[in-house]
């Protein structure tokens, strides 16, 4: 996760480790691999929220998201908390930094 | 009594666990909209409806993908409130990929990476007050990124 103030406003990159998988694959035995997808996942700016997402199968293996903050300064905090679909949950944090 | 009391505080404990990670998301994940293979379907499970198509919302995609696995996306909106974006591809088993809410100064903008089954319209929905908006922009796909 990286996060660059660039003139007004800051540039969050982030890229989650998840296979994504959308149930409908088949292994090398020819069974299919159970569905395993992030489906929420909220970014906060120093505890207040500004985005939420929903995901379904669509968004590709290890996920990326650019967004963009116009209210965050240097050494703000940014936090992301997912959860998927078995429950399984992750964060990530970063801080703003000058771009 | 003092194992009854570890008990009660064991369970409250785990209590605590289950709920915890729960409580960070303000909204829960729209089943129906997401396991609709229609766009008409989805789109009435979002409440979206009269989507008028609107040249103030930017989408960037490839116009051809070799590998429907990985097709990378960036859209802007410029209508004015702007609360939410949608992604949709129509032609996909499920048409619904993403929905985003901005709020408290996040910008309607962003940019992520999607799967695509086969050639189809990215259908982007945006929301404004009460009213939505529409752009949509064709990706011919040479491999199936659905798998």
């Amino acid at each position: 996760m990286r996060a660059k103030l660039i003139n007004d406003t800051t540039e969050v990159k982030m890229i989650i480790n998840h296979p994504m998988e959308t149930g409908r694959k088949k292994d090398d035995f020819g069974q299919l691999i159970p569905a395993h997808f992030i489906q929420l996942l909220t970014a906060k700016l120093n505890g207040q929220p500004v985005i939420e997402m929903q995901w379904g199968t669509g968004i590709s293996k290890n996920p990326y998201v650019t967004f963009y903050l116009k209210s965050a300064k240097v050494d703000d905090k940014i936090v992301v908390n997912w959860v998927d679909n078995l429950g399984k949950t992750g964060e990530g944090e970063v801080l703003v930094t000058a771009g | 009594m003092q194992r009854r009391h570890f008990l009660s505080v064991f369970l409250g404990g785990i209590t605590a666990l289950l709920i915890a990670p729960i409580s960070a998301f303000a909204a829960t994940w729209n089943k129906r909209a997401f396991e609709a293979t229609k766009f008409s379907n989805a789109a009435n499970d979002l409440a979206i409806k009269n989507e008028m198509p609107s040249q103030d919302i930017d989408i960037n995609a490839p116009d051809r993908a070799e590998n429907g696995a990985i097709v990378q996306v960036e859209i802007n909106s410029r209508i004015p409130n702007t609360e939410s974006i949608a992604i949709f591809v129509e032609h996909n088993p499920t048409t619904l990929i993403g929905h985003f809410t901005f709020t408290n100064g996040a910008l309607p903008q962003l940019v992520t990476r999607i799967k695509m089954a086969e050639t189809s319209d990215i259908k982007i929905v945006v929301k404004a007050g009460d009213q939505y908006f529409t752009v949509a922009k064709n990706v011919v796909v040479l491999e199936n990124g659905c798998g």
